[in-house]
């Protein structure tokens, strides 16, 4: 992948040479056609492309942004709701991902997800302790964190 | 026109972040109030970061990156301290709401205690 990078680089900066204007504009297009290239010529080129690695951060940023809003709906419907009619608890959750990085990830997402709050992560990584608003349906949850933000994330790092 | 959407999402993120603080109020203990600041707080400050955002592009021509960092910024560390203050909460024993109904974590924290 480094040195799909680089390739792509380069030609951006051969392009900049040879229309002689050296602004960002003109990288970017030269950057763009670069892409293009690559993609043209990915049977030569060790390696998946990279862009479709970029694809899935972009897919996952979305997804982050997208949660964010429906939790924050949530908590609005809670809080301005004159019963507080929750049953709140902390179910153990067990990850696949295991490199430290994703787990970090992970508890990110699940922290701005709606009605789940990450507590803890045993010691030897395989599960993580998530504080959710609505203990009794468990099962959904976990199917939610297991099916939607891991696949995500293992999309990105795998 | 370019007045009223920027006011809107203003007003938006104000309006999360006021709720979030009502949250952090009426909720019954740390971790479903923790809920509602984690959340609230990282969309209201975003909403807030983006209306200032687009007020410096539209009305000065200025693209401002320190906004577009500080709302990254925002995204990565709201849910760590969130997670950190939940964690501390538990370790130091503070107790949960007594309607809660189960903790999965009670029964693995006797065998091994959980990761500093």
């Amino acid at each position: 992948m480094p040195i799909q990078i680089i390739i792509n680089l380069i030609i951006a900066v051969l392009w900049m040479f040879l229309f002689e204007s050296y602004s960002f504009s003109t990288f970017f297009i030269g950057y763009l056609s670069g892409i293009v290239l690559l993609l043209l010529m990915e049977r030569f080129i060790p390696d998946r492309f990279y862009f479709y690695r970029l694809w899935s951060i972009v897919k996952l940023l979305f997804l982050f942004i997208k949660e964010l809003i429906m939790a924050n709906i949530q908590v609005v419907k809670l809080v301005y709701s004159p019963k507080l009619k929750m049953e709140p608890g902390i179910i153990a959750v067990p990850i696949e991902v295991r490199t430290n990085w994703e787990i970090t990830m992970l508890a990110n997402l699940i922290t701005l997800t709606p009605g789940t709050l990450s507590v803890s992560v045993s010691p030897d990584n395989m599960f993580i302790y998530v504080h959710a608003m609505d203990a009794p349906d468990a099962d959904e949850v976990i199917k939610e964190i297991k099916g939607t933000f891991e696949k995500a994330i293992m999309e990105v790092t795998r | 026109m370019k007045e009223i959407v920027i006011s809107i999402i203003l007003i938006i993120g104000t309006f999360f972040l006021f709720s979030g603080a009502l949250g952090v109020f009426r909720l019954p203990d740390v971790y479903t109030r923790l809920h509602a600041a984690s959340k609230s707080a990282t969309l209201g400050v975003a909403g807030i970061l983006i209306a200032a955002f687009l007020f410096f592009w539209i009305e000065q021509n200025m693209v401002s990156g320190k906004l577009v960092l500080g709302i990254i910024f925002i995204l990565m560390t709201a849910p760590v301290s969130g997670h950190m203050i939940s964690r501390a909460a538990y370790q130091k024993g503070v107790p949960l709401w007594e309607k809660t109904t189960r903790d999965d974590l009670k029964s693995s924290s006797n065998k091994t205690n959980t990761r500093g």
